[in-house]
């Protein structure tokens, strides 16, 4: 191999390297050297696991496959101990050589610990790396009564949250006057305050801690003023000390980082810095934004292109569920417009210089702050800035200009996530993200992404992300509203949260989220509905309808059959056909006809023609197979009856097979069991239709009721948590595997759902009994049938066109 | 003008079909206004009636081809439908059929 470019340092700096050079040259020989044995991951992240205590491979910024897709050779474990730039040549920490001619040093930073007695005790840690992270949260979950952080700064507090999140009471310990002083000006720090204090988070400012308390391990703090605070877990986030080591040693010129030019080169030449680790103009970037600007510009150097990096505009979003907060620029300057609200929390200022706005810091409400944060980094002239802010308020990511910045951690522009649209052919949400990397990082500006691509796409795009152009708030947004206000319909909805028009394709989304926020107790409005759900039928490609009663577990009766057959001779039925979910299909029935052949069936519906759960498909068990293991119909029929009826985000096929021979083909249904030796698996996420995935397991359990509580209790967690139009294949890798079975075996939380689904299914009605007690009179008629207000003569005045 | 129905024969935001004149016609009625299209999908024939109705326009049930209530032109992909005038006099729904039928773009 010919000697290309070795990039060291495997952090987000490093992949971002790499990500820019391929996106500008397949070609040219690359390979990425990482001093830890994971490929890089999302550092920005980890507060997140700190609370959920996912797996930190899930922050691994590319799947393994990435590396070998696009030709790029990864060490992982090595340390480059020796680099020569002259002879282009390094070693590795196990003697390896590896020629190069560039270099690219990407070696991060460390954490900063402050020199003072007891930093090493047990029972002290950095919140740097994701094995800090785990022993934090194992401490804060087992050992710990008390903790500190010390460091109010945007990770400090992030930390604290974590630890909160644990039930660990966690103070954190500020050097100076206000929380976060890098970004925030004293009024948004002190409003800060009570809102961690709602948190559980206690903070004590302008204390210096002078000592750990020892002797064994960490007890607590000691300050220089004397006093003392107890905790047997101490976190330190004091900011970061770049990792400038090697660079020294190959002599390049360093200060506090590697000092780099606006093309990102060192003081040596074919050696490139980048990242925190680097520092340009004076200062070395600590946050992820900058990084991946540096990246580009050091990419675009290495391939013999102009460009210059000339700084990044700080902005920051705290990742505090519970606290909104965003920032940019300066938060302090000779002309500043501030309005407050101390009482809601809600903080929002604008910062201005020579007519220019230079700084914004919105908490409580960031409404408008992607509006904001570009005119920062673009430096817009204003005339009257409170004017600005009030205006941003009202304005969504979707009236941005192309060239401001959506996603932070990943550099993605608006103009970037409408070219996906356009050029690209992403007709999703999910698409764009997955292209671009929008949103992938911290996951903040999801939302907006969301919002431009729905209006990139005219919103009529198969939508699983539910969030239409008409209305600008995500399906939780929505459902807290429908919660706190009381709201019982699509039209109250619309009236409360909508922009004054609706564009129709969130109606049916609308009226699901009313119906199962309201626990089906809700106003019901036909027309939010698809022509399915006003008929309760299935309409086909010639305008009729196809009519399938229920049938608990497949399992039928003579006379049912007799019924059935009765029916499709009394009314011409053109075709009845067995289904793929072991039902009866009657097909071609004339709308008109619908509610007296139900009458005449006497069945349940079989909502076949519904987002609902539909059938549960059943083997024959141990009633008459040989082979079998558990009672297959009888569960199919009991999860049948216990569910029916219910309706969910989008259709629920089920199956229950009484032996691992599957027969039910219950391993590929959005919820299945599996009768095996001394029980029964349950399962869910299967598909086999246009897409075919093999259900995960979500428990494995000794009884029959057992399963059909964590079936039931899935069934539930789908039913509020799923995005409107998501099948359960989509859901469960979204969410997490873990992350559902934690909820669903979880006591309290599973007991929870199982209410809710209960109350739910309390107020559930066959909707085949409309046949008698019509939603209109005119439901299942068109004019000419014989109306409710008869008696009009078909025809009055002159005829067509005369009075033209 | 030909009497299609009584204002209650169509309950709000949805459509309903009729024969005048021996064309098949769907009447709409939204929450300020009533509109009447030909009733079937130019795409594949799909009952418009049927259809989801907001915003001035409805969504055909079977392929989700969307049209202007009041000039029937496509609001998605592919061609439009025709549009004909409706007048309310008191309770009881008009049309005035619109003489040529669109023709495909």
């Amino acid at each position: 191999m010919s000697a290309g470019i070795i990039v060291v340092g495997g952090g987000i700096a490093g992949q971002a390297v790499c990500e820019a050079v391929r996106e500008r040259d397949r070609g040219v020989p690359l390979t990425l050297v990482c001093g830890e044995l994971s490929a890089p991951y999302d550092r920005v992240r980890l507060s997140e696991i700190l609370v959920s205590g996912e797996d930190p491979q899930t922050l691994q910024l590319r799947p393994t496959e990435w590396y070998a897709d696009n030709d790029v050779t990864v060490l992982l474990g090595r340390q480059v101990v020796w680099a020569d730039p002259a002879g282009g040549l390094l070693r590795l920490d196990d003697g390896d050589e590896l020629a190069f001619a560039q270099l690219v040093l990407a070696t991060g930073s460390q954490p900063l610990m402050p020199p003072i007695p007891g930093i090493d005790l047990p029972g002290v840690h950095p919140f740097r790396g994701p094995e800090d992270c785990e022993a934090i949260r194992f401490a804060s979950v087992v050992g710990a009564k008390r903790a500190a952080v010390i460091g109010g700064g945007l990770l400090g507090l992030e930390a604290a949250r974590g630890i909160a999140a644990q039930g660990c009471a966690v103070t954190v310990v500020h050097l100076v006057d206000r929380l976060m002083e890098r970004q925030l000006d004293a009024g948004a720090s002190a409003l800060l305050r009570p809102a961690l204090a709602g948190l559980d988070i206690e903070v004590e400012l302008e204390r210096a801690t002078q000592q750990i308390i020892g002797p064994d391990r960490a007890h607590g703090l000691r300050f220089t003023t004397g006093d003392e605070l107890q905790a047997d877990l101490v976190v330190v986030s004091i900011g970061i000390r770049p990792e400038a080591t090697l660079a020294r040693e190959m002599g390049i010129v360093c200060d506090r980082g590697i000092i780099v030019d606006d093309a990102m080169r060192t003081s040596v030449d074919g050696v490139l810095a980048v990242g925190e680790c680097a520092q340009h103009r004076g200062i070395v970037y600590g946050l992820v934004a900058p990084i991946h600007d540096q990246a580009r510009v050091a990419a675009a150097t290495l391939l013999s292109q102009e460009a210059a990096y000339v700084g990044s505009v700080m902005s920051a979003k705290l990742k505090v569920a519970g606290i909104d907060l965003v920032c940019a620029g300066e938060a302090v300057g000779d002309h500043e417009a501030v309005v407050t609200d101390a009482s809601s929390g809600v903080y929002r200022k604008l910062t201005v210089r020579d007519g220019r706005i230079i700084g914004t810091v919105l908490l409580g409400d960031t409404r408008g702050s992607e509006a904001l944060v570009a005119a920062v980094r673009a430096g817009d002239l204003v005339d009257d800035p409170l004017r600005t802010l009030s205006d941003a308020s009202l304005s969504g990511p979707a009236d941005l200009p192309d060239s401001a910045q959506i996603c932070d951690c990943n550099g993605v522009c608006k103009g970037a996530l409408m070219e996906a649209v356009t050029e690209g052919g992403c007709a999703t949400p999910r698409e764009v993200m997955a292209v671009t990397r929008a949103g992938t990082g911290c996951g903040s500006c999801r939302p907006a992404v969301i919002e431009i691509v729905a209006a990139a796409t005219g919103g009529l795009s198969d939508e699983p992300a539910y969030l239409c152009p008409c209305r600008r708030q995500t399906r939780e947004q929505l459902a807290a509203r429908i919660r706190e206000d009381g709201l019982e319909s699509v039209s109250e909805v619309a009236a409360s949260c909508g922009t004054g028009r609706e564009c129709g394709v969130c109606k049916p989304a609308l009226a699901y989220l009313v119906s199962e926020v309201c626990a089906n107790q809700h106003r019901e409005e036909r027309d939010a509905r698809y022509i399915n759900d006003r008929v309760h039928a299935n309409i086909q490609r010639d305008g009729t309808f196809s009519v399938i009663p229920r049938m608990y577990g497949g399992v039928t009766t003579p006379d049912e059959l007799r019924r059935i057959a009765d029916v499709a001779d009394r009314y011409e039925v053109p075709l009845v056909k067995v289904t793929g979910g072991q039902r009866l299909d009657l097909l071609g029935v004339k709308k008109q006809d619908l509610p007296d052949i139900w009458r005449e069936l006497d069945m349940p519906s079989g909502h076949a023609y519904a987002k609902a759960v539909r059938t549960v498909k059943t083997c024959v068990g141990t009633d008459f197979c040989r082979f079998g293991l558990g009672d297959a119909i009888g569960l199919g029929v009991e999860m049948e009856k216990l569910w029916e009826g219910l309706h969910t985000p989008h259709k629920v096929k089920s199956g229950v097979s009484g032996c691992p021979r599957n027969c039910a083909e219950a391993t590929v249904k959005d919820i299945g069991c599996v009768a095996v030796e001394g029980g029964w698996q349950v399962r869910a996420g299967g598909a086999a239709g246009g897409n075919v995935r093999e259900a995960d397991i979500i428990a494995t359990v000794d009884s029959r009721a057992e399963a059909l509580r964590i079936a039931t209790t899935f069934l539930q967690y789908y039913r509020e948590n799923a995005d409107y139009k998501e099948r359960t294949y989509d859901f469960i890798p979204r969410v997490g595997l873990e992350h559902v079975r934690e909820i669903v075996l979880g006591e309290q939380t599973g007991a929870a759902l199982r209410e809710r689904l209960r109350i739910a299914k309390a107020a559930v009605r066959d909707p085949w009994l409309e046949r008698d007690d019509p939603y209109h009179p005119a439901q299942f008629s068109d004019l000419e049938d014989p109306g409710p207000s008869g008696g009009e003569p078909a025809l009055v005045g002159p005829p067509a066109g005369a009075q033209r | 003008m030909n009497y299609a129905c009584h204002i209650d024969d169509v309950p709000l935001g949805e459509g309903r079909n009729v024969t005048l004149a021996e064309r098949r016609i769907a009447v709409f009625r939204t929450a300020d206004a009533w509109y009447a299209l030909d009733a079937v999908c130019p795409h594949m024939g799909g009952p418009l009636a049927d259809g989801i109705v907001c915003d001035r326009a409805v969504i055909c049930p079977l392929h989700d081809r969307r049209f202007d209530l009041a000039t029937g032109d496509p609001l998605s992909a592919g061609e439009g439908t025709t549009a004909h005038a409706v007048e309310v006099r008191g309770d009881r729904v008009y049309v005035a059929l619109a003489e040529t039928q669109r023709r495909a773009a």
